[in-house]
């Protein structure tokens, strides 16, 4: 009989990052008008996504988690670099795409804001860099999970194992 | 919904005179005034609900003034998937005026009500109540709906794709939805957007202008006043003052734009109105925008913990190895 691990190896970094893409993914799409149209919010448990309050408030959450878990990462990148080894070329991808992601939604935090006046143009184009930025790091994301490109060049260090 | 507490000053018709020029004054000086609080400079309007006599005056021109903005829908439709997503028509329903449409921006909303055992019958214009901080602009999915620096908060109908989330995050239900209109026709019309969505926007060309909303411009008993927001909440508490009345819409949702003065309490008034889809309420509002707002701090703070602990956990690894060696 195999012995289950312990809970502490569930919650990895990689673990908690992907649950809070999908959490931030899942209420950013959310804050269009899709989910009760197309009967996702009738799903028992999911009622709450046809709520825009709720999933902005989520939204917010998530979002907080995952700078503090960028900044951990980042931050211990740089003070263990010689011992990580450079990153991969995926990893320069996904970088660029969750800095125009912290990036344009640092803008709409401040967008939200009582007083803040944004030009129509800008929040346009920065709901489009959000938007497009996290479905080409979905895309990317699911391309390294499925064929095991890790996040540095050297092998077995911060690489996803493959099922 | 608060009682009024100083008494008039300020005569009304010279306020309304002086409101615009001040208010251009005050938003000229913009943010670089630090004592001003969001909203301060923005230009509000009061509505004394007991001068208003329910003639339609100010429904009649606002009509007249926005016609050209009004949706001509291309008919037939185009078929919706899933079917959950419903034709919302009123080309053929123009003349109803007793709700908001698309096509009727703002309307006269009755109330029977005792004041001092008397039976007496009060009409209330109801229309955008212009949110200090609107949840309908600032969360518009697409950035259709905007507000403007003197507090207007309109709708582009040129890129609206009427998802109606903006109806959905209205406390008042105000935003309005005209099928078969819009970009959504260009984009994916049977599986994405449905219209537009419409609603006032305080005549925002007049305004630029210099010249006054049409409403308050065509209303012949002066019901209402508008100019800087600072001044009208003051004005409101000294006009409920003098009359004995409540104020409503200064902290209503984080405080609006426009502020009613009633003769009898909110709670009275909203017992005796007639709510529904287009039918706004005067109910109580908390701060919508308010509770995601609050986990800003937590947004600041987290990378900070988060490079913290990463220093932390790699000061005591250098330590161990130290002691190791």
């Amino acid at each position: 009989m195999s012995v289950p691990p312990p809970i502490t190896k569930l919650f990895t970094r990689h673990t908690l990052y992907r649950a809070l893409l999908f959490l931030c993914a899942l209420t950013g799409f959310g804050q269009m008008p899709i989910y009760k149209r197309y009967y996702l919010a009738d799903i028992p448990g999911f009622g709450w996504l046809a709520d825009f309050y709720v999933t902005r408030f989520v939204h917010y959450l998530g979002a907080a988690l995952l700078l503090g878990l960028l900044a951990y990462t980042v931050a211990d990148y740089l003070m263990r670099r010689r011992s990580i080894g450079s990153p991969s070329w995926s990893a320069w991808v996904r970088s660029a795409l969750l800095a125009t992601i912290v990036t344009s939604g640092i803008f709409f935090v401040a967008k939200n804001l009582a007083g803040a006046y944004f030009p129509p143009t800008a929040i346009i184009v920065g709901n489009l860099l959000h938007l497009g930025a996290v479905m080409g790091l979905l895309a990317v994301s699911s391309y390294c999970l499925l064929f095991g490109k890790g996040w540095t060049s050297d092998p077995g260090i911060h690489k996803p194992k493959r099922v | 919904m608060s009682r009024g507490s100083k008494r008039p000053t300020l005569s009304r018709r010279a306020f309304l005179k002086g409101g615009l020029a001040a208010a251009g004054l005050v938003a000229g000086a913009g943010t670089a005034n630090a004592a001003l609080t969001p909203g301060d400079d923005h230009l509000a309007t009061l509505i004394d609900i007991s001068r208003c006599i329910g003639c339609g005056e100010c429904v009649a021109a606002c009509r007249e003034a926005n016609r050209s903005e009004y949706p001509q829908p291309k008919k037939p439709f185009p078929k919706m998937y899933p079917p959950r997503a419903k034709v919302a028509d009123w080309s053929d329903k123009q003349a109803v005026d007793d709700r908001l449409t698309p096509y009727n921006w703002l309307y006269i909303q009755q109330a029977t009500i005792t004041v001092a055992g008397e039976e007496r019958d009060l009409t209330i214009p109801r229309r955008c109540m212009h949110c200090v901080n609107p949840p309908c602009v600032k969360l518009c999915p697409w950035g259709s709906a905007k507000q403007l620096e003197n507090g207007i908060s309109r709708i582009d109908s040129e890129i609206c794709l009427g998802g109606s989330k903006c109806n959905k995050v209205c406390p008042w239900d105000i935003p309005q939805r005209q099928t078969g209109v819009g970009l959504y026709l260009d984009l994916l019309p049977n599986f994405a957007g449905n219209g537009v969505m419409y609603k006032c926007h305080r005549c925002h060309a007049r305004v630029a202008a210099g010249e006054l909303p049409a409403c308050i411009e065509a209303c012949p008993e002066d019901v209402q006043t508008i100019g800087p927001r600072r001044e009208i909440i003051a004005a409101a508490h000294e006009l409920a003052k003098a009359v004995g009345g409540y104020v409503y819409g200064e902290a209503e949702n984080g405080g609006t734009n426009t502020l009613y003065v009633s003769p009898v309490p909110f709670e009275t008034l909203r017992e005796a109105i007639e709510t529904g889809p287009g039918q706004p309420d005067l109910q109580p509002v908390k701060d919508t925008m308010a509770q995601a707002n609050q986990l800003i701090s937590a947004m600041v703070m987290a990378p900070i913990a988060g490079a913290a602990a990463a220093i932390g956990k790699f000061y005591a690894a250098t330590r161990s190895s130290q002691e190791e060696g």
